[in-house]
């Protein structure tokens, strides 16, 4: 089975036979190797059900679907943080000034124009990384270590940057976004917070986890 | 790196990357000498027949009943709230999960199948017999351990057979005198079976049972090859040995019997997977109707019997209809089933023949062992019957005989006159 | 008994080796478990007979309307709390979209569990306890019970609802479907021919005429009083045990698939595995 060369050998298997027969050696080969495909085969077909049962089941599809917020409430400056397939999402309505300040041009960022593709659907690629320019949806998970980042929405100086334009702080390990969540770049943080799948259902309903092409 | 004799290349010869790697890994670990000594050097009869293949069918259902044990401990919940919605959880909403469960409720069955199957080839051929009753005796461990992981396992999945299997068992403690009350209590943990027994349950069977069980497989394997195997002949192939002390009627166990067995485990498989895939309810007798119902405390099942590999036992126990020495018969019943499992414990030092094999023996032992059967096989028949007096009285019979295989052992294997054994074994 | 004069022969033919009476042993046993397997004990031990319903996983057109009428007019009262309407919709060939429009009525989302929203407390109040979880029932009762029960019931005013179920005698459950069967009555007596000894109905020997008795366990259906004819009604019927027999076990149709690809996989592994074996095995002297 193993497929280790104990052939060579077997020929003059001197304990029981008293006429060696002459064996086929390049037939013991085949077989072998016929055998031992068919069993690794066999493995990998055994595998499926014991891997394949790790992935996410209905009861957590059914968990993960995506959900609807209601942002009619939500007055500029102010962020909701939603839940969806069990991680923070933060919906946030950025007042005109802070959008104005988004788009300016910022050296300190890593990627200001959102060019990392995985990270934001096509609709967020901009430098708001949004839909609607007051209305930026995130996961609130850093892209780090998964901490949940903290909003600092003030422009202040911070302990942790003198320099504060207002944005996400990870206490965890001290990775700085702004309010596009746009990575600060010389953080361990590498990329911006991703901006999930969502579309507007209605002016103030937004559908977090489903947008047109994933629906 | 082995050949059948286990010889290494000889000095001088490029042994090249991986018999350089298997050089260092020798120098800090027996890696070629442990395999020699099971698999290329260890010499076993070549007579081997169809009953020798259950031994390894063993190893292969207990690899099976680990894994999908494992896998399904990963989605399980063992709580009385819980435990039912969970296995149904299993069922539908995990991927693959009905596959992992009906594994492990077929493998459940499969694993006493093979296991008895065994256990009856040593009694056929007296597998036994000196030098091996250590290999005996660990067997039956394994076999008692196996029986309690069955009945631990039972009670998991909460529904309402499980339920009342596990509330009828336990309640055999109750018999017996003095401590039997509150031994029962303290094996429930509870006044009734509930939560609290399933947890302890759960921990026993998915830890602490299938810890001591690899561990006796295993003790049962180094016994098994310190003394050599035993043969349908049951000559002693040590006796006669080539120059290089290899036994003459022995072949290396790889790669002759390891490519023996992989047709015996395709062929396990093949029926194992044919009820696994189409039949895993099995009439009814691998999965009970009464179990897809959650366990209700204040609703008894109709009939409540056992799984079928424990009914023969179960029926020895509801055999015992009559009070003695002041004791009722209840107790005895608990009695008369304890030592039908114990008593196979002790055949070592109860055949007395001069030969081991069944095909030497005489026509008393041919006799007894083909009673044994039978009333094994009846008794299983009449522990899933509801009781009623025919079946009662034949449960006492067959109850009878079955003892009687055992205690008049001694007598009938002295006395009958036996064939002559051969020298050499046979190849038939 | 005569298994025990056989294993006398085999013992007294002289010459039997271990192995051959070893398995004329193993016959007896295999002889013994299909006995086994033949105990009627553990079959439901339901009185009613009726008849003999073959559930059909490959009709996916009875399943789907099953599910309709299971929404429709069970799903009230009886959850199916362990299925999902997701799973269940993918399973029976039914879009999303169309299955929540039509068949989700509790304003649970597609990947949601069939459950509902009868509170245990006016279950108790209108039908004397809450009214038990079907998501089993096939695998606990099996399809003959459901169909029959659902074809049994008939007007007793001597129950509480005003009807009663030859499969479920004394059932505390109305007859949901009425308004499409109509008012059943048991025991109604029929004039049936008299069927002779040879399977034939016996007729008079002088006209020709066949000779019939009053036959008083007939279930009859009130003509007018149902919606559906006869047929129709069946089809229904059958239609939710098919449905049901699903929810029961959802991956069999998966698992019969699947295992024809393992076993024949199995036997092309058993002629590798019986070659290599034959190979190996030309070393050892026979």
């Amino acid at each position: 089975m193993s497929g280790d060369g104990t052939v060579e050998d077997a020929g003059d298997l001197a304990s029981t036979s008293s006429e060696p027969t002459p064996v086929n050696q390049g037939r013991r080969y085949f077989l072998i190797g016929a055998t031992s495909v068919g069993a690794a085969v066999g493995v990998v077909g055994a595998a499926v059900p014991f891997l394949g049962s790790w992935v996410p089941s209905a009861k957590a599809r059914a968990a993960g679907a995506p959900v609807t917020v209601d942002i009619s409430k939500l007055e500029p400056g102010q962020m909701m943080t939603p839940e969806w397939r069990s991680q923070p999402v933060f919906v946030i309505n950025r007042t005109d000034a802070q959008v104005e300040n988004l788009k300016q041009d910022n050296a300190r960022l890593a990627d200001q124009d959102s060019e990392v593709e995985a990270q934001q659907p096509a609709y967020a690629a901009n430098r708001w990384r949004s839909r609607r320019e007051n209305l930026g949806v995130f996961v609130g998970l850093c892209t780090h270590l998964g901490c949940s980042p903290k909003l600092f929405a003030d422009a202040q100086p911070e302990a942790f940057d003198p320099n504060w334009k207002g944005g996400f702080f990870c206490p965890c390990h001290g990775s700085r976004f702004d309010l596009a969540g746009r990575v600060v770049s010389g953080v361990p943080a590498p990329t911006n917070l991703p901006v999930p799948a969502y579309r507007f259902l209605s002016e103030n309903v937004i559908l977090i986890g489903e947008d047109e092409e994933t629906s | 790196m082995s050949n059948p004799q286990g010889e290494r290349p000889p000095a001088g010869q490029n042994p090249g990357a991986w018999g350089n790697f298997m050089g260092w890994l020798d120098e800090r670990f027996p890696a070629t000498e442990t395999f020699e000594y099971h698999m290329s050097k260890y010499y076993a009869p070549k007579n081997f027949n169809f009953w020798y293949y259950f031994g390894v069918l063993s190893m292969v259902v207990l690899v099976i009943q680990l894994l999908s044990g494992i896998w399904l401990t990963m989605n399980y919940v063992p709580s009385g709230s819980g435990a039912f919605a969970s296995v149904e959880y299993i069922m539908r909403d995990v991927e693959y999960g009905w596959l992992l469960r009906y594994m492990h409720s077929t493998g459940a069955s499969a694993f006493f199948v093979v296991v008895y199957l065994h256990m009856f080839r040593a009694m056929l051929y007296g597998s036994y017999r000196k030098p091996r009753e250590l290999v005996w005796l660990i067997g039956m461990g394994i076999f008692i351990l196996l029986m309690a992981e069955g009945f631990f396992g039972y009670l998991l999945p909460w529904g309402n057979m499980s339920y009342w299997a596990a509330q009828v068992i336990v309640s055999l403690a109750g018999a017996i005198p003095v401590i039997g009350p509150d031994l029962m209590e303290w094996v429930r943990g509870d006044y009734l079976v509930s939560d609290i027994t399933l947890n302890r349950f759960f921990a026993l069977h998915v830890v602490a049972v299938p810890l001591m069980l690899v561990m006796l497989v295993f003790v049962h394997l180094v016994a098994l090859h310190h003394v050599g195997s035993n043969n349908p002949d049951g000559v002693d192939i040590k006796k006669h040995k080539d120059a290089n002390g290899v036994p003459l009627d022995g072949i290396a166990f790889h790669p002759y019997y390891s490519v023996h067995d992989i047709q015996a485990i395709v062929v396990f498989l093949f029926f194992f997977c044919a009820i696994m895939f189409f039949a895993p309810e099995m009439g009814g007798y691998f999965l009970e109707k009464p179990n897809f119902e959650a366990a209700d405390a204040l609703k008894t099942p109709e009939h409540i019997v056992p799984v079928w590999y424990y009914m023969p036992f179960y029926a020895m126990l509801r055999a015992a209809t009559y009070p003695f020495l002041g004791l009722d018969a209840k107790f005895w019943g608990l009695v008369i089933m304890a030592s039908a499992i114990l008593l196979p414990c002790v055949l070592p030092w109860l055949d007395r023949s001069p030969v081991k094999s069944i095909r030497y023996k005489g026509f008393a032992s041919k006799f007894m062992l083909g009673l044994f059967v039978v009333s094994f096989v009846v008794l299983g028949y009449l522990g899933a019957v509801p009781p009623s007096p025919i079946a009662t009285g034949a449960a006492q019979l067959f109850t009878a005989t079955y003892f009687l295989y055992f205690i008049l052992m001694p007598w009938y294997t002295r006395v009958e006159k036996t064939k002559p054994v051969p020298d050499r074994v046979t190849m038939r | 008994m005569n298994v025990m004069s056989s294993q006398t022969s085999a013992s007294t033919g002289g010459n039997q080796s271990g192995l051959r009476s070893a398995k004329r042993l193993l016959g007896v046993a295999f002889g013994s478990l299909i006995m086994l397997l033949s105990v009627p004990a553990l079959a439901a031990g339901a009185a009613y007979e009726g008849e003999h319903f073959e559930a059909d996983l490959n009709d996916l057109p009875s399943m789907q309307r099953g599910f309709k009428m299971y929404v429709n007019y069970c799903i009230g009262c009886h959850s199916l709390q362990y299925q999902r309407y997701e799973k269940t919709a993918d399973d029976l060939g039914i879009p999303h979209e169309i299955a929540l429009e039509n068949l989700v009525f509790t304003g649970q989302r597609i990947g949601g569990l069939m459950v509902n929203a009868m509170a245990e407390k006016d279950a108790k109040a209108w039908f004397g306890g809450k009214a038990p979880d079907l998501t089993m029932i096939d695998r606990i009762k099996g399809s003959s019970y459901i169909y029959n029960y659902l074809k049994t019931f008939y007007a007793d005013d001597s129950r509480p609802l005003g009807f009663n179920n030859l499969a479920f005698p004394n059932v505390g459950m109305p007859h949901v479907m009425a308004e499409l069967q109509g008012i059943q009555r048991n025991n109604v007596c029929l004039q049936e021919p008299v069927i002779a000894e040879n399977g034939g109905e016996k007729r008079d020997p002088l006209s020709g005429e066949p000779i019939t008795e009053e036959v008083c366990d007939n279930l009859v259906v009130d003509e007018g009083t149902g919606s559906l004819s006869a047929e129709e009604y069946d089809q229904v019927v059958a239609d939710i045990t098919n449905f049901l027999h699903y929810v029961g076990e959802p991956a069999r149709a998966d698992r019969n698939r699947i295992g024809v690809f393992v076993l024949l996989f199995l036997v092309i592994m058993f002629a590798l595995a019986w070659l290599l074996n034959r190979e190996y095995w030309k070393d050892v002297e026979h």
